[in-house]
């Protein structure tokens, strides 16, 4: 699980840089929360490209608390970005209000997916790819937004676990109090990933290093000393949310179907 | 016994990136590197495997295949008359299959085409799927003593080796797509693999190797490059950087691999019967 640093970060800038390029694009586009997967995504652009060609947003709901906004800040002025604010406020609440018993969860995606929106319209503004931050741990435990955050055109960090995340940030030089605050999605609060989770995120890689890096199976993991509860609970969870990493599944007819057989990269032809 | 008229070949490492499915850009790309190592005074230069079209090919496999009679493969023909060449392409067979290929031209022939054998089919890798499967490992003779080439996963496979060695070849020449991956704390597991591989294979067969990776990321995959060269002794006589496109040029020693067979004399020592009465009687599926 531990990672060599120096490659790591080559492999990620290198990566960043490559796949912008090479489609003809200078910069890129993402969302800073304040939170750790963010900031790391937005570490390695400035590192592959300059903070000048990275341009991060921070948008706040009105219940997003102050300390977001303001690490969201430290991390654009430590790393030189173009920061700007967008207040989702204005863009949610009359949709809200039209649906008085809107619950939370449905709350959390609207906001998500109205934050892609805004980071795809900048995206088309300064010519620039959206970049991802969503990392292993939350792909694979389908912790996010469908068509919300977890909308991009580059993750830099989606084969990161979150001890990962913690990890290459400390040696990138992400502020500390970014580093050290219990990771939330900030969607009401007081919220705490871990809490709505019902497990830590420690817990929860060092299972699924086992699970999906070693291919470890459920009982032989139940050997190794992971809490049947756990193993069962997480097992389902990554089952369970195969199809937010899919792309739409498509009704079969002709000889060759999009996605099944016809097949080519994203990079055909760069 | 062969007596060769240079002491040193001179070669050229080319670690590139190709454009993934443009034939006609990555063409022009080799046509310039080849021009440079002319320049240098190369004797040989060796592009990584499937370099003129890149490698997560899926159904680009189809657009991109060629045969000797393509206008790109004539004018590699053409600059062999100046250099040797390795390239890596997709072949088309008169049957209509394709393979996965490289090419050895020089003096405006094709001295050696080789298919590669081994597909690998697994984890990140879909070969088989796309390629049909060569079913020879040849040594074949060049000006620069006997060369053998071996396609990236062809080299993981013991037999490929013992074939070339048993047929005398002086020289391995490995064009490589090797994905960077399994990133952990002791360096990636892709480099650490074939760094070991290549020095124990040019110590052990006592011969001159070449390996040749590319580099550039396709839709997140990142190939390392780090090409090296080593001698007979399996000492590493130069290594480009990991990830960056960069060229490298080395002097091989051919007296290498006469000092490596007098001082470890394992290929003279062989005892290649132990072999044949072990596949004959023993051996596969008893």
């Amino acid at each position: 699980m531990k990672l060599n640093l120096d490659l790591t970060v080559d492999i990620l800038a290198n990566f960043i840089k490559d796949e912008t390029e090479k489609i003809g694009l200078k910069n890129v586009v993402l969302g800073l929360s304040g939170g750790i997967d963010s900031a790391l995504s937005a570490a390695l652009a400035a590192k592959a490209l300059g903070g000048n060609r990275v341009y991060a947003y921070c948008m706040p709901y009105k219940l997003s608390s102050d300390e977001s906004l303001k690490d969201a800040m430290k991390v654009a002025e430590t790393f030189r970005l173009n920061f700007d604010v967008i207040e989702i406020t204005p863009m949610v609440d009359p949709y809200f209000d039209m649906i008085p018993d809107i619950d939370k969860l449905r709350m959390g995606n609207v906001m998500a997916r109205q934050r892609m929106i805004c980071l795809f319209d900048m995206s088309a503004k300064v010519a620039g790819l959206v970049l991802g931050t969503s990392n292993k741990t939350e792909l694979l435990l389908g912790y996010g937004t469908w068509y919300g955050d977890l909308a991009s055109a580059l993750n830099p960090i989606g084969d990161l676990y979150k001890t990962q995340v913690w990890e290459l940030s400390e040696y990138l030089g992400i502020p500390q109090s970014v580093v050290d605050k219990a990771p939330t999605a900030d969607l009401w609060v007081g919220q705490t990933d871990e809490q709505e989770l019902g497990f830590t995120y420690r817990q929860a890689d060092d299972l699924l290093y086992a699970m999906v890096d070693e291919r470890r199976r459920i009982p032989e993991l139940i050997e190794m000393g992971f809490e049947e509860e756990l193993v069962k609970k997480v097992a389902e969870k990554v089952r369970r949310n195969q199809f937010k990493r899919n792309m739409t599944v498509i009704a079969k007819v002709s000889q060759r179907t999009i996605g099944r057989d016809f097949r080519y990269c994203r990079d055909w032809g760069y | 016994m062969d007596f060769l008229i240079e002491e040193y070949m001179k070669v050229h490492l080319a670690q590139m990136k190709p454009i993934l499915g443009n034939l006609e850009k990555n063409a022009g790309k080799h046509f310039e590197i080849i021009e440079q190592a002319v320049e240098e005074g190369c004797d040989l230069v060796v592009f990584p495997e499937l370099s003129l079209t890149g490698y997560y090919l899926l159904d680009l496999v189809y657009d991109v295949a060629m045969d000797e009679t393509h206008p790109v493969y004539q004018r590699f023909l053409e600059y062999s008359n100046e250099i040797a060449i390795v390239f890596g392409f997709v072949y088309e067979s008169r049957e209509k299959l394709f393979y996965n290929a490289a090419s050895f031209v020089h003096r405006g022939k094709t001295v050696h085409l080789h298919k590669k054998v081994y597909l690998p089919d697994y984890t990140l890798f879909e070969e088989g799927r796309y390629f049909a499967a060569g079913n020879s490992i040849e040594a074949f003779d060049t000006e620069f003593g006997k060369c053998g080439i071996l396609v990236c996963e062809d080299v993981f496979h013991l037999s490929s080796l013992y074939i070339l060695s048993q047929s005398g070849v002086q020289n391995i020449i490995i064009p490589s797509n090797s994905p960077a991956r399994g990133n952990l704390e002791q360096g990636h597991d892709a480099s650490n693999t074939w760094q070991t591989s290549n020095r124990y294979i040019a110590g052990v067969l006592t011969v001159n190797l070449v390996f040749v990776n590319r580099v550039g990321v396709e839709d997140g995959v990142s190939f390392w490059g780090g090409s090296e060269a080593y001698d007979a002794k399996g000492r590493r006589l130069a290594a480009a950087d990991m990830f960056r496109e960069e060229g490298v040029t080395v002097e091989v020693d051919h007296d290498s691999v006469r000092r490596a067979r007098i001082e470890t004399p394992f290929l003279r020592d062989e005892k290649s019967f132990i072999v044949r009465n072990f596949l004959n009687e023993e051996g596969c599926g008893k």
